[in-house]
């Protein structure tokens, strides 16, 4: 008895020529239809403008900005501490690694992202790979809804729990953790946390692999997914695509290893690619580099200067009293400390003028943090080079084609947030 | 190849054009002398020295300077990892200089944007639009004349346009200023 079965899959080109053919008889004028903002499958405020013939696709002109807050504009009128949690309202599903992002930005700028502490180098690896894993599941499970697969939502939603339990933990918050600090953390790992982290690790593979077992083999997935809006690697590269989808056309480029920064070269990962570029590859790459970052947890776990306790004492914070708040104890027993604390509350740090470009890579691609600054607590220009804004970007090249149906797959496979989008 | 020789052959190849390099932090920055030859020197850049992935463009309001603008690119090659940034200045009575969407796609929207928040105008742009503020937005909201409170615009009921958009926020205060409303960033206005 056969126990491998061939899956035919017909290519896009190939369901279009067919759709064109059954809609011979009733295709006429083009209809112009508005998807979003409000619709389900834009996963936030998206509105796209589609011109259809028949079920055919023939311009799609995405709208964006219906989330936009001036948080550029925000920026340039508070200290740089101050922006912090408005780093977690960018990709607010990863809102660890946006303040990791945001605090390496900042660092680069004052000079001092080589003088942090290992421990501290760790603990923000940590933060940006569990907010990697939340996203993506987040992505994949909110992709698979899309697509009529319900289960996989409900399942990764009790993984998400236990990362968000995770991020309760060392940042009082959930959601909006605000968990960095510029030049540091805001506090060090609470006792037994690493035990939890690891507890998470070793159960986050049996349920991934369910999630799989759901998916990845999955007829009716995989005929909708597979060869659908195929992102060449000219395209990918042209369009300043970046994150899974750019690595889901084939280009291998990953900021954790092309242009290493925390304590990332001495950890071990692979970097998965695709080799199509189409919605299945994309997803395959997510599936990837949720393993991976487990993998990088898992060896934070074992690696981490100080270990669960921090019996040595390692610092977590840059020992800087005019980058980083001084110990209460000191500020109110010594006077130097008390000037410190007061001169970085009310005025911020004092950064050089100068300019400065970092990016970081975010579960949903580069993201970037340009810094004018013109001296003082406060940037003269900060812009925030959004991996969602750009990846959208790519829409109208895509979309003409495709069937309405396969809009839902392609936005899903795209894996954008509004807010980090439209900033 | 090092970033720094990279921008050394765009500097012999372009010659009084460009100026600098200017490095800060490890970064390489340099200076088109015009604006207008923007389009030549990024083709130049993407082509012959293998700058194939566009990150970002972004823009500077040098407010009560001369001239106003300032438009940085930042380049990358995937190829050879190196990066750098192209920075021009454009006058306020221009306000306009050519598009790179004929170099690297992804200037698009990174070029309406601009548009958008600064008026800055792209010329030969395809589709030069609002994209973040709705269309017939009468003001561009990053520029540093334009106030944090906002103004008040058509639309009433859909866009925002009272003043104090977060009472109590944590903007902060300038320190030194006459009294709490010179040092409120919200109710400065740099018209006045």
């Amino acid at each position: 008895m056969a126990t491998v079965q061939d899956i035919e899959i017909r290519d896009s080109a190939a369901r279009t020529a067919q759709a064109a053919d059954e809609l011979q008889d009733v295709q006429g004028d083009k209809m112009v239809l508005n998807m979003g903002p409000s619709h389900p499958a834009t996963h936030g405020v998206l509105r796209i403008v589609l011109e259809l013939d028949g079920e055919i696709i023939t311009r799609a002109d995405p709208d964006v900005g219906y989330l936009h807050r001036g948080d550029e504009k925000i920026a340039e009128n508070m200290t740089y501490t101050q922006f912090i949690p408005y780093t977690d309202r960018l990709d607010y599903l990863a809102p660890l690694a946006n303040n990791v992002a945001y605090a390496l930005a900042v660092e680069k700028l004052l000079g001092i992202e080589k003088d942090l502490p290992l421990r501290c180098q760790y603990i923000r690896v940590m933060c940006a790979e569990l907010a990697r894993i939340s996203a993506h599941l987040l992505g994949l499970g909110a992709f698979a809804m899309d697509m009529g697969a319900v289960t996989v939502f409900l399942l990764i939603f009790t993984e998400r729990e236990k990362i968000y339990n995770l991020a309760e933990a060392i940042s009082g918050a959930r959601f909006t953790t605000s968990y960095t600090r510029i030049g540091g953390v805001m506090r060090d790992l609470p006792p037994g946390w690493l035990d939890q982290c690891q507890k998470f690790c070793d159960e986050f593979i049996p349920a991934l692999s369910e999630v799989e077992t759901l998916l990845t083999r999955n007829r009716i997935w995989v005929d909708r997914v597979r060869n659908l809006a195929v992102i060449s690697r000219a395209d990918a590269v042209d369009y300043g695509l970046s994150g899974p989808n750019l690595r889901g056309s084939g280009v291998e480029w990953d900021l954790r290893k092309n242009q290493p920064y925390l304590c990332y070269p001495d950890l071990e990962f692979d970097i998965p690619t695709g080799s199509i570029g189409d919605c299945y590859d994309r997803y395959l790459v997510r599936m990837e580099e949720m393993r991976q970052s487990v993998r990088i947890l898992q060896q934070c776990i074992q690696k981490i200067p100080g270990g669960a306790d921090n019996k040595t004492n390692e610092l977590v914070n840059v020992p800087d009293g005019k980058v980083v708040l001084p110990p209460k104890q000191k500020v109110m027993t010594k006077m130097e400390e008390l000037i410190h604390q007061f001169i970085l509350v009310t005025q911020g740090m004092n950064c050089p003028p100068g300019e400065i470009y970092f990016g970081h890579e975010n579960p949903k691609g580069e993201l970037g943090f340009y810094i004018n600054s013109r001296g003082g607590g406060t940037p003269y220009r900060m812009k925030i080079r959004a991996p969602s804004f750009v990846n959208l970007s790519i829409i109208p090249k895509i979309f003409p084609g495709c069937l309405i149906s396969d809009t839902v797959a392609i936005l899903g496979s795209l894996d954008f947030v509004m807010g980090e989008c439209d900033r | 190849m090092l970033p720094s020789e990279l921008a050394q052959k765009l500097k012999t190849r372009f010659g009084d054009l460009i100026s600098g390099p200017a490095e800060f932090r490890g970064e390489i920055t340099l200076k088109i002398a015009d604006a207008e030859k923007i389009v030549e020197v990024c083709r130049y850049a993407k082509n012959n020295l293998d700058f194939n992935y566009l990150v970002d463009i972004s823009s500077v309001d040098n407010y009560g300077e001369d001239p106003r603008w300032t438009v940085v690119y930042h380049l990358r090659g995937l190829t050879h990892g190196g990066e750098l940034r192209l920075k021009t200045d454009v006058g306020e009575e221009k306000s306009e200089l050519p598009t790179v969407t004929t170099v690297w796609k992804t200037a698009d929207w990174h070029e309406r944007e601009i548009y958008d928040m600064m008026g800055i105008r792209f010329r030969g742009h395809p589709d030069l639009r609002r994209i973040l503020m709705w269309e017939g937005y009468p003001y561009f909201p990053l520029r540093k004349d334009f106030p944090l409170a906002g103004k008040p615009s058509e639309l009433p009921g859909v866009a925002f346009t009272q003043p104090a958009p977060l009472e109590g926020g944590p903007f902060i205060t300038v320190a030194g200023g006459e009294d709490a409303i010179h040092r409120e960033p919200r109710v400065r206005n740099p018209e006045e």
